[in-house]
């Protein structure tokens, strides 16, 4: 299989902090390829670095099979986890000033109506919405018709519906065979997005893999949960991490599992059974409250 | 009242916590007062009177000259001074080695410093020159015209490049085929062009509203217009080149713009300032894009009389230029 992006021993310091710390990790070609991390894992210096913004400290990235170069760039679009436009231009505008930078460029009426942004190319780009305006730098990603596109937490900020049809666009740039680069905070999101995903934590890569691999790999059955005042301060001796004000039981015998806790007379006020979903995978990996 | 404390105490902790804008607040009018103490220092005098010798004028005639509040400002080319008589930029002019004066006589001005003259020191040869005061209007308007120039070219080049360095969106564009020369090119262009765009409507707006001069030619007035807007957004270039911060980037320029403002015989003529005054104000891009442009509007210049202002103007941008686009920064963290 031919990769979008390889990367070898890839570090970048700042100082004395170590923020990637040499990573090494292919991208195979045409996937939603997801890094997902807590604030500071290094998932922006990564991606960064992969865009050719920030020079790496060491290590190789190799893009479409050759040394990243600025020629291969060109084949490469960015949206930027947080950016602004230049002042007082309108929408249509602002693209066809961005798809003039381009040798390549694609078709503005196609892209404007793939992004629902015909309606507003006359308006003034400062006036959009949260939703509308993600659109937009969506749309500038995708000026120069590029085969890779990183998407640096694009939907940060966005309320259910906005996301939800950000989320459709991000399949339609899938199904056209494009590779597709995201962070996110949202493990709805990578879960729905993403076939491969990649945990960082402290600038490492902690777990790597499809989403529904992963969670079969690490939860088998279900998850119960219990609000942390049933527990009354006990400590519990089975795997377990806290969640939202409660903890999480990973276990493949439900009813066991509950028969324990009534036995142990934990009351079992507000307790839920779920599958374990990225979240929880999420915070068993990274989150320092972890306990087994 | 509380909230009113809290959000009072948060944001002088913001201001004293923000070196570079508190050391500009406390620098900058120190720096001014030390300016207009340079310039304004001295009482100012009634008369101006120039002097032409090659002894020491103030041990020779020292009757006449040991007069209060006249102002003697030594000129070694007679003709230089007799074209300031002319228009009345002195009220009279005198050659110490020759006993030998001159005075304009459609200055009353002139005539009232000749009695005192005459009065002290009655063995000087009367030569009397003729010429209208030029309208301070005339001799103001280039300066105004360089100051827009400096403004609209520092602040529109410089703050706005900060700005934008601040707002991401010059990572943005970093992020696209563009290269630093090509942003840089396009934006000093586009304001070069505005700024000589504005300039011209001002000129014609001037000289049809108040018919001001114009005695030179318009092309070498364009051209000067050019290299003076050019070495400007140059400057604001070198300012902005690398600096993150809105604040400081203001605080900067104002320290650029102020002196100029001051020295640059924007509103006065600097004539009788101290030497060091005259010196200081060689180096600022400012005096010599408003004397080129006053000595071709006022006094009909050529190419040749202005070309040393020019050569310096294209001198002093191709420096900012180089220097600026070799220390620019597409980061907002100084990468």
């Amino acid at each position: 299989m031919s990769h979008a992006i390889a990367v070898d021993n890839l570090t970048k310091t700042f100082g004395a902090l170590t923020a990637v710390d040499h990573l090494t990790f292919n991208v195979p070609e045409g996937i939603c390829f997801g890094l997902l991390g807590p604030n500071g894992a290094g998932k922006t210096t990564t991606i960064e670095m992969l865009e050719g913004i920030l020079p790496p400290t060491t290590g190789q990235i190799r893009l479409f099979g050759e040394p990243a170069s600025k020629d291969l760039y060109k084949r490469v679009g960015i949206q930027f986890q947080s950016t602004a436009l230049p002042d007082y231009l309108k929408v249509g505008e602002t693209l066809k000033m961005f798809a003039a930078l381009y040798e390549r460029s694609a078709d503005l009426s196609e892209l404007m109506s793939m992004c629902a942004l015909t309606e507003f190319a006359q308006q003034d780009a400062r006036r959009l919405s949260g939703g509308q305006r993600q659109r937009l730098l969506l749309a500038l990603a995708l000026i120069n018709d590029p085969d890779l596109i990183f998407l640096d937490e694009p939907t940060t900020g966005l309320d259910p519906q906005a996301r939800r049809n950000f989320w459709e666009l991000i399949g339609e740039i899938k199904r056209r065979g494009k590779t597709v680069v995201l962070t996110t905070h949202y493990m709805d999101e990578a879960q729905i997005l993403c076939d491969d995903i990649a945990i960082m934590d402290q600038g490492r890569i902690i777990e790597r893999g499809a989403p529904q691999a992963l969670l079969s790999q690490h939860f088998q059955g279900a998850l119960v949960y219990l609000p942390e005042a049933n527990l009354a301060g006990r400590e519990l001796d089975r795997a377990h991490f806290k969640k939202e004000g409660g903890v999480e039981l990973i276990t493949d015998q439900v009813d066991d599992t509950l028969q324990w806790l009534m036995a142990e007379g934990i009351s079992l006020d507000g307790l839920r059974v779920q599958h374990a979903n990225l979240e929880d995978l999420f915070l068993k990996l990274t989150g320092h409250t972890l306990r087994s | 009242m509380k909230r009113l404390l809290a959000v009072f105490n948060a944001r002088n902790r913001e201001f004293f916590r923000d070196r570079s804008t508190l050391t500009w607040n406390l620098l900058f009018p120190f720096l001014l007062l030390a300016g207009f103490y340079l310039v304004f220092g001295q009482s100012q005098p009634i008369f101006k009177v120039g002097v032409l010798s090659d002894q020491d004028a103030y041990l020779s005639r020292p009757v006449f000259m040991s007069l209060n509040h006249i102002q003697f400002i030594p000129y070694d080319d007679s003709s230089v001074a007799i074209d300031r008589l002319r228009r009345h930029q002195i009220d009279l002019l005198m050659d110490i080695d020759e006993t030998r004066y001159w005075v304009n006589d459609e200055s009353s001005q002139g005539a009232l410093v000749e009695e005192l003259l005459i009065a002290k020191d009655p063995d000087f040869q009367r030569t009397v020159v003729t010429g209208q005061a030029i309208r301070y209007i005339d001799w103001v308007l280039p300066g105004i015209i360089g100051m827009n120039i400096m403004f609209s070219s520092l602040f529109g080049v410089g703050y706005a490049i900060v700005r934008y360095r601040k707002n991401g969106v010059l990572k943005r564009l970093h992020a696209t085929p563009l290269t630093a020369l090509e942003f840089i090119g396009a934006h000093l262009l586009s304001r070069i062009l505005m700024v000589v765009f504005i300039v011209l409507v001002m000129l014609i707006g001037a000289r049809y509203l108040f018919a001001t001069l114009m005695l030179g030619s318009y092309p070498l007035l364009l051209l000067t217009l050019l290299l003076g807007s050019l070495s400007m957004v140059s400057l604001g270039l070198l300012v902005a080149a690398r600096l993150r911060s809105e604040e400081f980037a203001s605080g900067l320029l104002n320290m650029t713009t102020w002196p100029m403002m001051g020295l640059s015989e924007v509103w006065f003529p600097l004539e009788g300032a101290p030497h060091i005054v005259h010196q200081i104000s060689q180096f600022l891009p400012l005096t010599h894009l408003v004397q080129a442009m006053r000595e071709i509007m006022v006094d009909g210049a050529g190419l040749m009389a202005v070309s040393d202002h020019l050569l310096i103007l294209a001198l002093m941008s191709a420096v900012f230029l180089v220097i600026g686009a070799l220390t620019f920064s597409w980061a907002s963290d100084g990468r």
